[in-house]
């Protein structure tokens, strides 16, 4: 078996691994890094909420070209969101563990269809109303931890027997998971509704008023410029930031270092010491929560539940959004993602574009074409995608950095200038 | 390598000539009648003469009801003397493109053929009917449904098509006050959840069910009935109000559930075959009841086949060939007139299909709102909230809810 | 064997207890209709076969799971559909009757149609997508990945661009609509069961095309060199067997068998001529190779008998919706267990 392919180790490519090789940290990414990696923690925040208050103000500022034409701006932005979140946690599966996933839109489901099934009145397990548990205004709230505890669950439940099958093979056993819970949820019609889905499912009643009686995360707030789009937007931007930090800070821990291991030579991993199926799991556990979370997201903003958003073809653009972006970096994932959405939603009702007449509804029919072929061609030419991870030491890298950089600049006789203050201060920081 | 090169090419070559000689025999004849040539969409020439006719009116109790004498009904042209603001609109919105797109667009073309007659009749008054695609899918329909309501020139609406779809923007349309009058969308619910702007323009599975099965019980004396229902929200729904309203009619024993998509019903045939039932009802779409149909008779089951407004489609009867003789199909829509049919056909270039006349219908009733002088959302729903008259379809009057006072359903025979 | 049909079994006794109200079991269906049952199942585990002998001969030779062979079954659909336009035959709801000579002569054009296409189709797809790969050594799931991509392009190919290239007679969203050649017709009957003409005509063929494959494979001078490049492919370039040669040939091996099962599923199926068409039918026999044993060629042709029986009396025990469930479930049940499958993975050693 081994023989068969002589240089072909077991797993995702090593991302970055080629980059570097053909051109040694030398392109706007890098410098960019290197520039962010050598700011300050404080500094890395006074440039970083800026930039995140700016995120969150684009779908109010109605940038001319940006906003998208045939279909709502707000409501591609909280699609965005929610894909962008499922992308981070597709990304701790596929990207920082080396296991494909081709099921991962079975966790989302799973997560939509706990809280619809909570809080929907067609479904009969209904936790709101009269003399239930739940309040009508709370429920989706009460529910979302219970989404992601279930879909942790069935993380859980799925992985321990499948993660002892190795590479495509687990692709594969994967992407049947994701057909049988989608079919699940078509065929137990007591429970899901089937077909007909579950209606009314709760959402967050926040910011009620007179215009507004089901607050402003209702659909019904589809006027003006901060519409339920834009609200629900705004909640995904604040659930992206908390898992950016849970699973940034999980990185630099022994998990996520165990997870590198894993992804470059599990074999390896194993003899030096790895309990290796237990950090396996636990990515595929922490994947399944953030899908399901994003699930949970999902039910909310839409209020209906039904089987056919959860085919095969999502899992396949999620996946999509997470090799575009670069498979192990989290904004280049996020990249992905909003790319992934973004874009065929900028062709829809456009006549032109910078004067140039076009068809943009037929164009953004031919998506998953453009999408196909997006990863074919990445695949052959550019495996690590457009953000690349880069291979560093995890817990004190940036110190090293700095360090480098600073003997680098004295070697060259320049002045050390703000880079070193900086460095100075980030030293003191975790000495 | 050589030699399977040469030896491939040689096999290429031969088949291509085999190929040429074959087809210049010319196009191949059909089991003895004679077929045309051409690969045409529409049913009459490829399946001999089968066609879907209207047959009988019937009512909740399936019980056959005349034919009213149908008054004149209303030309959307009016009298020709409408004055309105520029830039008038109305909207529709349902599935233009993806697989369920026919439906949606034989709305939208019956509503444009409203449009372009009043336009044309009335010079002071140029209404644009404003398509807005949500390819059936609630989520995509959130992400359009602001764009509907933001854009101030509509001021109705026609749609949205489909039950998922409606049930997840309603609040939307609701709270903008702008009128919602639905074509197509007939899963009971919808008229329950206390909107102002929604109105309904055909019967609804509540009341389609129950008058398609106590036809079969009654009229037609079935005793033992095969409900087989497909996976989509109309299958499902309209499948629970037949099996209730057949009763003990209803064979527990055969009910095999099928899916949208599906292309292959064997063991949906195996059970049939298998059951002492003496008719099978299809609750679901033409796309599957057309191979269905044909597997029950490739599969020897000659048991009549009955099913609802999904199947009414001439699509059903050029797909399932001569296998679809016979079969009955109920609908809540009304026959095309046949002068309707000519112009629509005109028109765009097929036969007007289901729900065509209602979307033909709805048009109209806004666009006459519009000639009365409405010029506002709020203006246009007391409009339809008041409504009577006459359409091509039948005569519409609402009820507090937004249901139709009076709901007939049609039976038609593919014969 | 054993231990999956107790995996069944369990699984549809503990069941009731669990979901008494959600699924239903019929058991007595299953008694009732028995005969008639394995009968289909044969006719559909025939084309699950000759699917799943692609499958297999990629992964013995390239170890790679070629997720795109799905659609190369799809474009065989096509190509067989096309080939019997050419011939002048226009779609229709009714069957065509030329008589038994003609009718086998022009569904054996059809056939020789579908091969090419699909036969071109998977050598083009090596061409295009994995060989590059290959160059580069990519690891196995960026094979994996671009497979996906490379299956998405081909529907979607179907789906949008081809009705733009024949002006809407071929592709598009809708299925085709079907031209029928036999009318199914019972011939005779086994325990009860009704054995039509296009049962036979389907077991038959596949029975013939695998008998000539697995010669192939085994007896013939090409198919020495599949199986030393499977068992060993440095010995066997150092023997002076072309890897890309063999290579080129197993894809070609495996597309012409997609073709014939193409043209044998839609004597079946007529109306599943659509671009979506190929991706369950895919994923069925690639657990029907993995069931018999990836890698193995008797073990692709007996997993796809077993799967489709299995499939058929899971629907009627279960329900008619949960045909794909069970063999979803066939699949992960068999990997869990017996991830080399029934008789051993091996191209190489299946006959050495």
């Amino acid at each position: 078996m081994s023989t068969t392919t002589p240089a072909t180790p077991p797993s995702l490519p090593p991302a970055g691994r080629t980059a570097t090789k053909d051109r040694p940290h030398g392109g706007v990414g890098d410098r960019f890094r290197l520039w962010w990696d050598a700011l300050a923690r404080p500094t890395q925040w006074l440039v970083g909420v800026p930039f995140l208050l700016f995120m969150a103000a684009v779908p109010l500022l109605n940038i001319p070209v940006l906003t998208t034409q045939g279909t709502d701006f707000g409501g591609v932005m909280a699609q965005f969101g929610m894909i962008a979140l499922i992308a981070i946690g597709l990304n701790v599966v596929v990207g920082q563990a080396g296991l494909l996933d081709l099921g991962y839109v079975g966790f989302y489901a799973i997560g939509a269809y706990t809280v619809a099934i909570l809080t929907s009145p067609d479904s009969p397990w209904n936790q709101t109303g009269d003399g239930m548990w739940l309040s009508r205004e709370w429920a989706w709230l009460a529910a979302l931890p219970v989404a992601v505890a279930i879909t942790a669950i069935s993380g859980l439940i799925l992985g321990s027997p499948t993660l002892r099958l190795r590479g495509d093979y687990l692709a594969i056993v994967t992407l049947g998971f994701g057909e049988i819970v989608r079919l699940l949820a078509d065929n137990l019609d007591e429970l899901t509704g089937g077909g007909q889905g579950l209606r009314g499912v709760a959402y967050p009643r926040a910011g009620v008023t007179e215009d507004l009686p089901s607050g402003v995360f209702s659909a019904g707030n589809a006027s003006g410029a901060v519409n339920s789009g834009v609200w629900w937007y705004w909640v995904s931007l604040v659930f992206i930031v908390v898992t950016l930090l849970f699973v940034g800070n999980l990185e630099r821990s022994r998990v996520g270092r165990a997870w590198v291991a894993i992804r470059e030579d599990e074999d390896a991993a194993e003899i030096m010491g790895v309990p290796t199926f237990r950090f396996k799991l636990w990515a595929f556990i922490i994947g399944a929560s953030i899908g399901g979370a994003a699930g949970a997201l999902y039910a909310g903003q839409v209020q209906f539940v039904i089987p056919t958003n959860f085919n095969i073809i999502n899992s396949v653009l999620f996946l999509c959004a997470v090799v575009l972006g670069g498979q192990g970096n989290k904004l280049g994932v996020i990249l992905g993602a909003f790319i992934v959405v973004y874009v065929p939603n900028f062709f829809l009702g456009r006549q032109t574009l910078f004067g140039i007449p076009i068809d943009g509804d037929e164009i953004a029919s031919y998506k998953y074409l453009f999408f196909g072929i997006a990863l074919v061609v990445l695949m052959i030419f550019r495996p690590q995608g457009i953000i690349p991870a880069r291979q560093k030491l995890l817990t004190y890298g940036r110190e090293l950095y700095v360090a480098a950089r600073r003997s680098a600049a004295r070697a060259a006789g320049r002045a050390p200038g703000r880079t070193e203050a900086a460095a100075t201060t980030s030293g003191k920081e975790s000495s | 390598m050589y030699r399977t090169a040469r030896r491939a090419s040689g096999g290429a070559a031969l088949l291509l000539a085999a190929t040429l000689v074959l087809a210049a025999c010319g196009p191949q004849s059909q089991g003895g009648d004679d077929s045309t040539e051409e690969s045409t969409s529409e049913g009459e020439s490829e399946s001999g003469d089968l066609m879907i006719v209207p047959s009988v009116q019937i009512d909740i109790d399936g019980a056959e009801v005349p034919a009213a004498e149908a008054g004149e009904p209303v030309d959307p042209a009016g009298d020709g003397s409408a004055e309105c603001a520029e830039g008038t609109a109305i909207a529709v919105a349902g599935a233009f493109t993806g697989p369920n797109a026919a439906l949606g667009l034989n709305i939208q073309y019956g509503a444009q053929l409203a449009v372009d007659a009043f336009n044309e009749a009335n010079a002071g008054c140029q209404v644009e009917l404003k398509p807005f695609d949500t390819e059936g899918d609630p989520q995509k329909a959130t992400q359009v449904a602001p764009q509907i309501v933001s854009d101030d020139a509509v001021i109705g609406l026609l749609g949205p098509a489909f039950s998922g779809e409606t049930a997840a923007t309603g609040d939307v349309f609701n709270q903008a006050g702008l009128l919602s009058l639905t074509a197509s969308a007939t899963n009971p619910d919808l008229t329950g959840n206390g909107w102002t702007n929604f109105f309904r323009g055909l019967a609804n599975d509540a009341v389609q069910g129950p008058s398609v099965a106590k036809y079969m019980t009654e009229t037609l004396g079935y005793t033992s009935v095969c409900v087989v229902a497909d996976n989509s929200d109309y299958g499902i729904g309209l499948a629970e109000q037949i099996t209730s309203g057949l009763g003990d009619a209803a064979n527990a024993d055969c009910a095999p559930e099928v899916k949208t998509g599906d292309k292959d019903f064997s063991a949906a045939v195996q059970i049939i075959s298998g059951s002492e039932a003496d008719a099978v009802f299809y609750s679901g779409y033409y796309a599957e009841a057309a191979p269905f149909v044909q597997g029950l008779r490739d599969g020897g089951v000659d048991l009549p086949f009955v099913s609802a407004d999904g199947v009414n489609d001439p699509q059903f009867v050029s797909q399932a060939g001569s296998s679809s003789q016979g079969a009955i199909l109920s609908c809540p829509c009304g026959p095309a007139p046949e002068d309707f049919a000519a112009t629509y056909e005109d028109a765009n270039g097929q036969a007007p299909g289901v729900y065509s006349t209602e979307g033909y219908d709805l048009a109209t009733i806004m666009l006459t709102g519009i000639a009365s002088g409405v010029s506002d959302r709020a203006g246009l729903i007391d409009y339809v909230k008041d409504y009577s008259g006459e359409g091509l379809a039948r005569q519409y009057e609402w009820d507090d809810t937004g249901e139709l006072t009076s709901a007939l359903i049609w039976i038609y025979e593919v014969e | 064997m054993p231990a999956l049909a107790d995996a069944l079994l369990t699984s549809a006794t503990a069941g009731p207890l669990v979901h008494q109200s959600l699924i239903d079991f019929n058991i007595a269906g299953l008694g009732r209709n028995f005969w008639g049952l394995t009968v289909e199942g044969l006719t559909y585990g025939a084309i699950y076969a000759l699917v799943a002998v692609g499958y297999t001969l990629v992964y013995g030779v390239l170890r790679l799971i070629n997720f795109a062979h799905s659609e190369v079954f799809m474009l065989g659909m096509f190509g067989q559909y096309a080939t019997l336009m050419l011939l002048g035959f226009s779609p229709s709801g009714n069957a065509y009757d030329k008589g038994i000579l003609l009718t086998v002569l022009y569904l054996g054009i059809a056939m020789l149609g579908g091969m090419a296409v699909a036969g071109g189709a998977a050598v083009g797809l090596e061409r295009v997508a994995y060989r590059p790969l290959r160059r580069r050594n990519a690891p196995s799931l960026v094979f994996l990945i671009t497979a996906i991509g490379m299956s998405f392009v081909l529907q979607e190919f179907v789906h949008f661009v081809l009705p733009r290239l024949t002006g809407g007679t071929l592709g598009g969203v809708n299925a085709q609509q079907p031209i029928r050649l036999v009318q199914p017709e019972v011939q005779f009957s086994i325990f009860g069961a009704p054995v039509t003409n296009v049962t036979l005509v389907i077991i038959g063929s596949a029975l013939v095309l695998a008998v000539a494959v697995d010669l192939f494979v085994n007896r013939s001078p090409f198919g020495r060199g599949i199986r030393a490049v499977a068992q060993d492919p440095v010995t066997a370039t150092l023997m002076g067997v072309s890897r890309e040669r063999v290579i080129m040939l197993t894809f070609l091996i495996g597309g012409i068998l997609a073709g014939a099962a193409a043209l044998l599923y839609t004597l079946r199926v007529p109306n599943g001529i659509i671009y979506s068409g190929g991706f369950v039918l895919g994923i069925k026999a690639f657990s029907a190779a993995v069931l018999g044993g990836i890698g193995n060629l008797r073990g692709a042709l007996l997993g796809g008998l077993l799967l489709g029986v299995m499939e058929n009396y899971g629907q009627v025990v279960f329900g008619t919706e949960w045909r794909d469930v069970v063999a979803f479930v066939l699949l992960i049940v068999v990997l869990m267990f017996r991830p080399t499958g029934i008789l051993g993975e091996s191209l190489g050693r299946a006959r050495a």
